[in-house]
Order: structure tokens, then sequence, then C-alpha cells
């Protein structure tokens, strides 16, 4: 079979208006006088590309592996820790206890030594590796544990609910070393560049949506590839592909470890531009509500889940906003109903759509 | 140097007069207001094993400073507020006299712990069994032994046979103290060693350590044999609050191993329709306490039939409504069902408010009583009664009537049962409508013990699915065998690891356990696993 190819029309408009955004949003901050892209905008549209990011992974194991994992806030979270450990090296002896050893949360609960596992987080590079191996070896061990014994569809779903609110319980532990309740806040500056500036907001947002575009095309790359197809089989028919001499353990581990890293690297980037990472980012809840940003925009189609976390990120800024009451209404029922009315999403209604108005002029012309 | 000598004087004189008027009532009072602290401490001391109840406002009076004593000598007890004062020794009203000419007879902390201690004494003799009872506990743990003689009158006076219990154990407490003859204290030790808990252990210790061999061996049995039935009580309080979680855990869950387990339907808003549940009990008895507060012993017998109706009408509105339409897509329903979880937390949120609500328990629910050293609250046993007897009814009605027949027959093979006539529909939605009531039932219960909030159910939903799915979907067998495990093993772990490193430990063991077995503790075996 052919390969298809790696761009396709819908990659194609998403990523060119990637573009544009990344070149609206500093030309509209920085350079034009009474800045028509107001800095609230930048932050909000960078938390937003992140979001993104952690659907298009999340996309990668549900729509095209038909593991639906609903713990990849889990993932999230840690890749998001793991920065914030480095902004908080970073804050040095600025905090409040003005410790030059200590991060402020470890002087006020009494500690006197850095813990093992904080060593070396002053280094930015320590940090970015730890970014990407932290859930990756939590998504690698996991997996390796539940494929290996082939627990599938809900009870897989429901062990991973049970990984992120285990983690969550033992993130809002004091002794863990990690914050407590409070988390990881105060960030100062990262790389040396101050996270209050408008300039380093505009640098994070142009970088999130480099990651996004990123990791769009790392995910179209695989899933065009031939183990990309392997992975759709998998998917539509386990016991088949196992059958036919492919070692599905094997596959699905690769897929699920490769999103999570994904999954950790959205969370990296999403700390620094919100300054806080704490314990309810772990919380099942989140985990669910990045399940229905891929239901939304469209299982299986990548570009859709992106979209569909950024339709859903804006509602809930809004309606949270306007009228807070009925936040949780419009999320509940957007779950029912996209899940009984739109089993393809938005991305796939919209292109139903668009082809049935392109075929109806072309059937005029053949009845003429 | 001469106020010493002046406070050794004192003692030497309140001793002999004390000695001299017999321990009289009036005299110890009167002798109050002089001297030093200690001296003090030593009439209220007396005035404690003297057994004269007259004497407990005296005391109590001196402790909150009450007590004044007047130009020409009477001790007064005045009224802080009112200023009325009246004689300690005849209980005779003396009018208002002025403030300052009284001089307060002042109380340190060595008089105060001798004024607790004489109180202690003093209520051996109260009416109310239950003061006897803390007064002998006190008398236990302080073991005196100037108070044997003030414990064997009150141990002769006693009708009560465990206050009188207690008493004789205060009694073998203060003989071990004091310098009885040798037979005496291993009789003391004897009786200490039957009752076998803390407070026998803290006043066996000193004997074990004693130098007397014979005293110090009989001491060391019976610490041995106290330190066993302690662990043995330790053991069956740990036990009994398992299955106490345990049946809060299978009642949040057995519901769910109907849905879930028997239709292979994942209900995320099963937590929501256990808070349904309770609120349902909530309304219920607003209303009783509105228009018929006689009936509140019965709000809980009202409140169970109405939940079951109010869950199960819900539910069989989400199968009708939604599930239906998502047979065959198990990730589908979980989604749409998240959704009617928002939906639901949402509306209770908008109508009753975000707050906790008050739902009280009736008298027969409340109180705890004894077993050995065990401690078992009335609402903990009638939870577990109450849901054991849910499980017993949802068993009978799945293997004994005709509904549950028909129920088995289409979750067994849906084509095959619609053939043989039964209308596969009607079925789905009343087996789900089981499930959600009997949510609903364990709405009633945890009411009861836990905080009726908006967020009661997401608090018991990964719970509920770890009972399920460890014990096995699809036996509800499984799912009181998983309950009662998680339960127990949730408070045996909780001492060594605190309450949250439990449940974590809890929730990683889960995890390991489904790689091992994947169908759970007991896996329904056979074809239809696969699909």
């Amino acid at each position: 079979m052919p390969r298809q190819g790696l761009i396709d029309r819908r990659l194609a408009i998403f990523l060119l208006g990637l573009f544009i955004l990344t070149v609206a949003v500093p030309v509209g901050n920085l350079a034009m006088a009474g800045k028509p892209v107001p800095t609230y905008l930048v932050a909000l549209i960078g938390k937003y590309l992140c979001y993104a990011l952690l659907a298009v992974a999340l996309d990668l194991v549900w729509g095209y592996c038909g593991i639906l994992s609903l713990g990849h806030g889990a993932f999230f979270a840690l890749g998001g820790y793991a920065m914030g450990m480095y902004l908080m090296r970073e804050i040095g002896a600025r905090g409040v206890y003005a410790n030059p050893l200590l991060p402020d949360f470890m002087v006020f609960i009494g500690w006197k030594h850095l813990p093992w596992y904080w060593w070396g987080f002053d280094h930015f590079w320590l940090a970015a590796i730890m970014v990407l191996l932290a859930p990756g070896i939590l998504a690698f061990t996991f997996g390796w544990f539940a494929f290996r014994s082939r627990v599938t569809g809900v009870y897989l779903s429901i062990i991973t609910q049970a990984m992120t609110y285990a983690l969550m319980l033992a993130f809002f532990r004091n002794e863990m070393g990690f914050g407590g309740n409070n988390g990881l806040t105060d960030f100062k500056d990262i790389l040396g560049f101050d996270l209050a500036s408008d300039g380093t907001k505009v640098g994070l947002t142009m970088l999130s949506a480099v990651a996004l575009a990123g990791g769009l095309l790392l995910s179209r790359w695989i899933t065009t590839s031939r183990l990309g197809k392997v992975l759709v089989c998998v998917r539509d028919a386990e016991s088949r592909t196992r059958f036919l001499g492919y070692r599905v353990e094997h596959y699905k581990l690769f897929i699920f470890t490769v999103s999570a890293m994904m999954a950790g690297v959205a969370g990296a980037l999403y700390v620094p531009q919100v300054g806080i990472i704490n314990p309810s980012e772990f919380s099942p809840a989140n985990s669910i509500e990045i399940v229905i940003w891929v239901a939304l925009g469209g299982r299986g189609t990548l570009v859709g889940a992106a979209l569909g976390a950024i339709i859903v990120a804006a509602a809930k800024t809004y309606l949270t906003g306007a009228l807070p009451e009925a936040w949780l209404y419009a999320l509940g029922a957007l779950f029912i109903l996209v899940t009984i009315a739109l089993p393809t999403g938005v991305l796939g209604a919209v292109e139903t759509g668009i082809g049935r108005l392109r075929r109806r002029p072309a059937a005029k012309e053949a009845e003429a | 140097m001469t106020s010493l000598l002046r406070a050794v004087l004192t003692i030497c004189a309140l001793l002999y007069a004390s000695v001299a008027v017999a321990d009289d009532f009036s005299a110890l009072v009167q002798a109050l207001p002089k001297g030093s602290y200690h001296a003090r401490s030593v009439v209220v001391k007396k005035l404690g094993l003297l057994g004269d109840a007259r004497a407990v406002p005296v005391l109590k009076a001196l402790n909150n400073d009450d007590l004044k004593v007047a130009g020409d000598g009477t001790v007064l007890i005045v009224n802080d507020t009112t200023g009325a004062a009246t004689s300690a020794i005849g209980g005779a009203a003396m009018g208002k006299p002025d403030p300052n000419s009284l001089d307060r007879v002042k109380a340190n902390n060595m008089v105060r712990r001798a004024i607790r201690t004489a109180i202690g004494m003093l209520t051996l003799r109260d009416p109310d069994p239950a003061k006897r009872m803390k007064a002998a506990e006190d008398a236990l743990k302080a073991a005196d032994p100037e108070q044997i003689d003030a414990l064997d009158a009150a141990i002769s006076a006693e009708r009560d046979a465990g206050v009188k219990a207690v008493m004789a154990e205060a009694r073998a407490a203060a003989v071990l103290k004091s310098d009885a003859p040798e037979a005496q204290k291993l009789a003391a030790i004897h009786t200490l060693g039957d009752r076998g808990d803390n407070a026998a252990l803290a006043a066996l210790v000193p004997v074990a350590n004693s130098k007397e061999p014979a005293l110090a061996q009989a001491a060391k049995t019976a610490l041995s044999a106290i330190r066993e039935a302690q662990q043995f009580w330790r053991l069956a309080q740990n036990i009994w609050f398992g299955l106490s979680l345990g049946s809060v855990l299978l009642l949040a869950a057995v519901g769910l191993a109907i849905t879930f387990g028997v239709m292979g339907v994942i209900n995320m808003a099963h937590g929501e329709l256990v808070m349904l549940g309770a609120y349902t009990t909530f309304v219920v008895q607003q209303v009783i306490r509105a228009d018929a507060p006689g009936l509140f012993g019965w709000s809980l017998a009202i409140a169970a039939p109405l939940a079951f109706l109010v869950s199960g009408a819900v539910g069989i509105a989400i199968e009708r409504g939604i599930v239906r339409h998502l047979y065959g897509r198990p990730l589908e329903t979980l989604l749409a069902t998240w959704g009617v979880s928002l939906i639901l937390q949402q509306a209770v949120r908008t109508i009753f408010g975000p707050d906790n609500r008050d739902v009280g328990n009736p008298g027969w629910m409340s109180g705890a009583f004894k077993i050995g050293q065990m401690q078992v609250t009335w609402n903990r046993l009638w939870i577990l009664i109450f849901c054991l007897a849910v499980f017993a009814v949802l068993l009978a009605v799945l293997k004994k009537t005709p509904i549950g027949l028909q129920m088995r027959a289409v979750t067994q093979n849906r084509a095959m049962a619609a053939n043989m006539g039964i209308r596969t529909g009607g079925v789905d939605a009343l087996t789900f409508g089981l499930g959600a009531g009997i949510a609903g039932l364990a709405g009633v219960a945890l009411s009861q013990v836990d905080n009726v909030s908006p967020n009661l159910g997401q608090n018991y939903i990964v719970d509920s699915f770890m009972v399920v799915v460890f014990g096995g979907a699809g036996n509800i067998w499984g799912t009181l065998a998983g309950a009662f495990t998680l339960g127990i093993a949730n408070k045996f772990l909780e001492p060594f690891s605190g309450a949250v490193l439990a449940k974590i430990l809890i929730l990683v063991g889960i995890i390991l356990f489904i790689q091992k077995r994947p169908r759970g503790l007991f896996a329904v075996k056979g074809r239809a696993v696969e699909s």
C-alpha cells in the first residue's frame, strides 16, 4: 500500500492557521501601537495551544490505537511538575524566606536538606530531559504491566483513572516534597527571562505553537507509517492482529509512551504560562475533560483533537466568566450530545457537510 | 526561712487539729483559708476523703475562685455575677456583702489538682451511675493509696455491678502503691490483670519492675496476658472498622455491580445517583421537621423507599434517554454518563446550594456501646446490617423472581432472550433502574456517616469501580468479597502508613492485581468473556 502523504489538506490548513497565529501574536502584542492583541489574550492563547497538544497526544492513543486513557492528565501534570521544579530552583534566594538552598515550601515544613530527587533541577537541561523521562517512564512501566497482561477496554480506562487518582493523593501529601496542596508557584523567571514580561509571554506562546505543530507532524508521521497501520489494526481487531503474528503489546507500549511524553511536553509549556502547578491537575475529572476535547473535535483526526481542545477551552473561559452556573450544564450536555449525535466530531460533521455541498452542484450538472 | 517554718508549723497544727476534731466537715472548711497552698491542698484532700457531699460546692467554689473569707473568719461562697453570698458550711444565705470586705481564698495548680481528685472521690457517691463510673475511672488513673478507705466505703454502698467492678480495680491499683501485705497485692494484680487495658498496664508496670520476686513475677504474667488481650482487641477493632468501611463500599458498589457487572454499562453517574439518595433523605427530614416532628425516628425508613424510587426513576431516564443508544460502545457510554453526572451535580448545586447539608441521626442511630475493649457505634452497625439486607434482597430478586430470571437471560444472550419473547428493552430499563435504585439506598445510608454535599458521589466513584473491578464484573458475590477485602485491607494498612498512603497503596495494589487477574477475583469464564 502506498504511504499516505505526510501533510494532507486538513493538516495543511491547520498548520497555516497556526503559522498566521505565531506571526500575528508577536506583531499585535509587541510591535503595534495600542496592543490590538492584549497580553491576557496572549497568555490565554498559549494555554489553549498546550491543551491542544495534550489533546493530540490523547488522540494518538485513543483515536489510533483504541486505548482510552483516563489518566493522561497525570502525564501532563508530571511534565508540568518537572518544569515547575526547575522554575522553583530559578527563584533562588528571592523567595519569602530568602533561603538560597531550599524552596519556600520546604523551609515552611521545616526541611533542612534538599531531597535527592530535587538535585540538579537548577539546570534547565536536566529539567527538560525529565519533562520527557518522568511521564515516559511512568507510561512505560504502567503500560508494560497493563498491556502484557492484556488489560483492555474499560478495565484499562478504569485503572488509568485509578493511577491518576493515586498520584493526586500522593502529591497532596506534604511529605512527598512537591509542595503538597499548594503545589509549586511564585515563579520568577525562566532561563533568565522575566516570566511577567510581555516578551517572555509572547515567546512562550510561540514556542507552544511550534510544539503543537511539531506534535501534529510527529503524530501524523507515526500514523501514516507502517507502524501506524498496525496500530489501527489493533484498534479495530486486536485479537486478529495478534493472530497475524504482531506483538500487539509492543505496539501499544510504544504509542502509549510516546503519547505520554508528548503530554509531558504540553504540561511543561503550560506551567510557566499559568504560573502554578498543583495536585488538582491530577484529578480524574481533568483527565476525562481531555477525552471530551478529542471526542468533540473528532477522534482519530489529530487536527480535530487540537481544534476540540481549543473550542472547549475557549467556551470554558467564556462561560465560567459570563455564566458560572451554566458551565457544568454546558459541559455535561456536550458530553452527551457529542457521543450520541456527533460520533465523528465537529471536524467529521463539517467535512461531511462540505462534501455534500460539493456533490450537489456536480449532481445537478449530471442531470443537465 | 520564716515562711517555710510557718508552713511546717501550720501543717503540724492542721494535722493535729484534724485528728482532734475527727475530720469534722465544718472544721476542715474553716481551716481552708488558713496556711500555705500546700496546707490548703492537704485540707482539700481530707475533704475529699471525708465522703461528705456538702464539700462538693465548696470545692467547686474554691476551684472557680468564688470562695471568700469575711473579716470575722466566716467562709462564704459568693456568686460571681450576682454578688449574693451563702455560708460555705451551712449553706444559709448571707445577703450581699461588700466585695471589698472579703478576701479571696486562693488556689494554685497544686490545690486545683487536689480539688479534682477530691471531687472525684466525692462523686464516687453521686446518684448518677455514669458520674460514679467516671469518678472510679479517675481514681483508677490516680491510684492513690490514701483513697483506699474512701473506695472501700464506695464499693460497699455501690449497687451497679459495672461501676463496682471499676471501683474494685481502682482500689487494686491503689493497693499496689500502698504498703499492704503481699497477699492483698497479689489479689490486686489479679483484679487488674482481668481488666486488661492501658490503665491496668500503667498500674502494673511499676510492680513488674519492683524488687519483690513473687509480686514481680505475678505482675509480669498479668502484663503479658494483658498485652495479648490488647492485641486481640486491636485486631478485632481493625476488623470491625474494616467491615464498616467495607459495608459503605459495598453499598456504593453493589448498584454498580448490576449496571457495570451484569449489563456491562459503565455508569459514571452512579456516584450522583447515590448523592440523589442522600438529598432525598435530607428533603424527607426537612418535611418531617416542619410538619411532623414526632415522625423523626422514622425518617430513614420513610426516606429509603423514596430514595429508591427517585434514583431508580432517574436511572431509568438515563437508560432510555442515553445509554440505550450506546449499547456495545462502552467507552462512549462512559463519556455520556460522565456528562450526566456533571449535570446532576450542578443541578443539585443550583437547587440546594454548594454547602454541606445537615442530615440528622435518629435516636436509634446515635450513640455507641462497648464489646470488651472495642467501641461500636450504632450507626456503623446499622449500616452493616442494612447493607447485608440490601445485598440479600438483591440476590433474591436476581435468583428467585421472574424479572430476575429475565434480567439474567438478557445479559447472557440477548438475541436468544428476545426470541423467547422477552422484551429486552424493558428489561434493560428495569435492570438499570434497579442498579440506580440501590445507589439511592446507599445514599440514605451514607447520609448518616458522610457529608451530604454535591461532591458526595465524586468521592465514591473511583472506590466503587475499584471494588467491582477487584471483585470481578458480572458476579455480585465478587463485589461482596471485594468490598470487605478492600475495607479491611485499608484499615489494617492505616496504622502503619496513615490514611492517605493506605489508600494509595490499595490503589497501586489493585492496579497490580488486575495485571495478574484482568477479570477480577471471581472472573466470569466462558465464551461471553471475549466479546
